[in-house]
């Protein structure tokens, strides 16, 4: 269990970070490393050199101006867990952090790393997915955003250039009569979600959906946007009715595949289920419950 | 082979060692400074046994680099003795039988001495959300809480005294 070799270099600035980066063909970025460290241990990951980034200057801060909650790429789990702000105005994301990992994984694990990893088992992308957020990258060339409905590609596959840097998140504000929850199911503290349900809502004066956001954890090669669950549901009133219907569609929209977790229908009937909860509890937070 | 000169202080004192990038640091204290009190269950960050304080914080050393470290400050569970005595956590893991085989203690008392530094009366759900990184195969954390509980009243007692 000890990785093989690699070359080490811990920049100082953003900017030799993308240049160590670019600098050496299969180099790979070491974030908190909770994932990526385990992964060159059974070495199902063996890059040849890691730029860690932990000492780079300004990539750890949680600001809110009047768009969007921006979150830097090494903001520690921990920190997100115990901000005041993210309690009060981000419920999704709180209920997310809350159950990501562990007590002292989330000490050393990061938000950037949980996203660009592109694990369909990490929690946040499926967050992000239904929040409607958005990610800067810097490379060689300067910095970039990318929406995250463009950002998972595949199976530990990103947006991300080999040569780019994951720098910040950023979260719409919340409006008005909006909530959010994140249900999972794990079984135990630390494990993968055997599936979880993001759910992001917005509503008008009358309790009519204004705007939904649905994420899928953990059933698919990555994290899913219901998008037909969440064209059903706008317009539509907050009824029970309409949530049971738009959960089946989200656990259509789900492709499981069969594990120690539980097999395709057990996970598809789980979606279903938390779908149904997450739109419920988003829906009584939106309405200031 | 990339070899890479770090200073790391453990429980009060500096170190210089030479280490290969990819040594952990759970190895560099275990096996070439002799710090045994650190152990290794899964070696794979989800058993907690190998938990220690990174400049106050705790961290799996498992899934940490020993060359992350440099300029760091550690503690491990070598440094809870004071002045020859038990830490007020250590005497609650005796007093209150948290542990039976004792693998997963060292991880679980350096947990448990960062849990009581932010939140110095814990609730019995604070504790055991607060424990929930550390698995314990033997005693199925009743007396674990217990030894917490009585760390906490222990260093309470101390204040007020």
């Amino acid at each position: 269990m000890i990785p093989p070799t690699f070359e080490y270099v811990a920049p100082k600035t953003l900017s030799e970070a993308v240049a160590a980066l670019g600098g050496h063909e299969n180099a790979k970025v070491l974030a908190g490393g909770q994932s990526l460290i385990p992964l060159m241990r059974f070495r199902l990951a063996s890059p040849a050199m890691l730029v860690d980034i932990n000492r780079v200057e300004g990539l750890s801060y949680i600001n809110e101006d009047k768009d969007w909650l921006k979150i830097g790429s090494m903001t520690r789990q921990s920190t997100v867990d115990h901000s005041p702000l993210v309690r009060e105005k981000y419920p999704l994301l709180a209920d997310a952090v809350s159950v990501l990992s562990d007590p002292v994984v989330r000490n050393r694990g990061t938000v950037g790393g949980n996203i660009a990893n592109g694990d369909p088992g990490n929690d946040y992308p499926a967050v992000m997915l239904a929040y409607g957020a958005e990610v800067t990258a810097v490379g060689p060339k300067g910095e970039r955003v990318i929406p995250i409905t463009s950002f998972f590609i595949g199976l530990y596959e990103s947006a991300l250039a080999s040569n780019e840097i994951l720098t910040e998140v950023r979260i719409p504000s919340p409006k008005p009569r909006s909530g959010g929850a994140y249900l999972k199911l794990e079984r135990k503290v630390g494990d993968f979600a055997t599936a979880a349900v993001a759910a992001q809502v917005e509503l008008d004066a009358k309790g009519t959906f204004k705007s939904v956001g649905l994420g899928l954890t953990n059933v698919g090669l990555t994290a899913i946007k219901a998008t037909a669950a969440e064209d059903f549901l706008k317009g539509k009133d907050s009824s029970d009715d309409n949530i049971r219907q738009a959960a089946q569609l989200a656990a259509e929209a789900s492709m499981p595949i069969a594990d120690v977790r539980g097999s395709e229908e057990y996970k598809r009937s789980l979606v279903k289920t938390y779908t149904v909860r997450a739109l419920r509890k988003a829906v009584e937070r939106a309405k200031g419950g | 082979m990339s070899m890479h000169h770090i200073q790391v202080t453990i429980n009060g004192k500096s170190h210089e060692a030479d280490v290969e990038s990819r040594l952990l640091l759970v190895y560099l204290l275990r096996e070439n400074l002799n710090m045994t009190g650190t152990h290794i269950g899964c070696d794979t960050t989800s058993c907690g046994a190998c938990t220690i304080l990174f400049n106050g914080t705790p961290v799996k050393s498992c899934a940490v680099f020993a060359v992350q470290a440099d300029e760091a400050e550690i503690r491990t569970v070598e440094g809870l003795v004071q002045d020859g005595k038990l830490s007020a956590i250590q005497e609650g893991f005796h007093e209150k039988h948290g542990l039976q085989c004792g693998y997963c203690t060292p991880g679980m008392m350096m947990t448990t001495t960062a849990l009581l530094a932010e939140n110095p009366h814990p609730t019995e759900d604070e504790i055991r959300h607060g424990i929930s990184g550390n698995l314990c195969r033997c005693t199925g954390y009743m007396n674990i809480v217990k030894a917490v509980q009585y760390a906490a009243d222990k260093m309470a007692e101390k204040v007020e005294a």
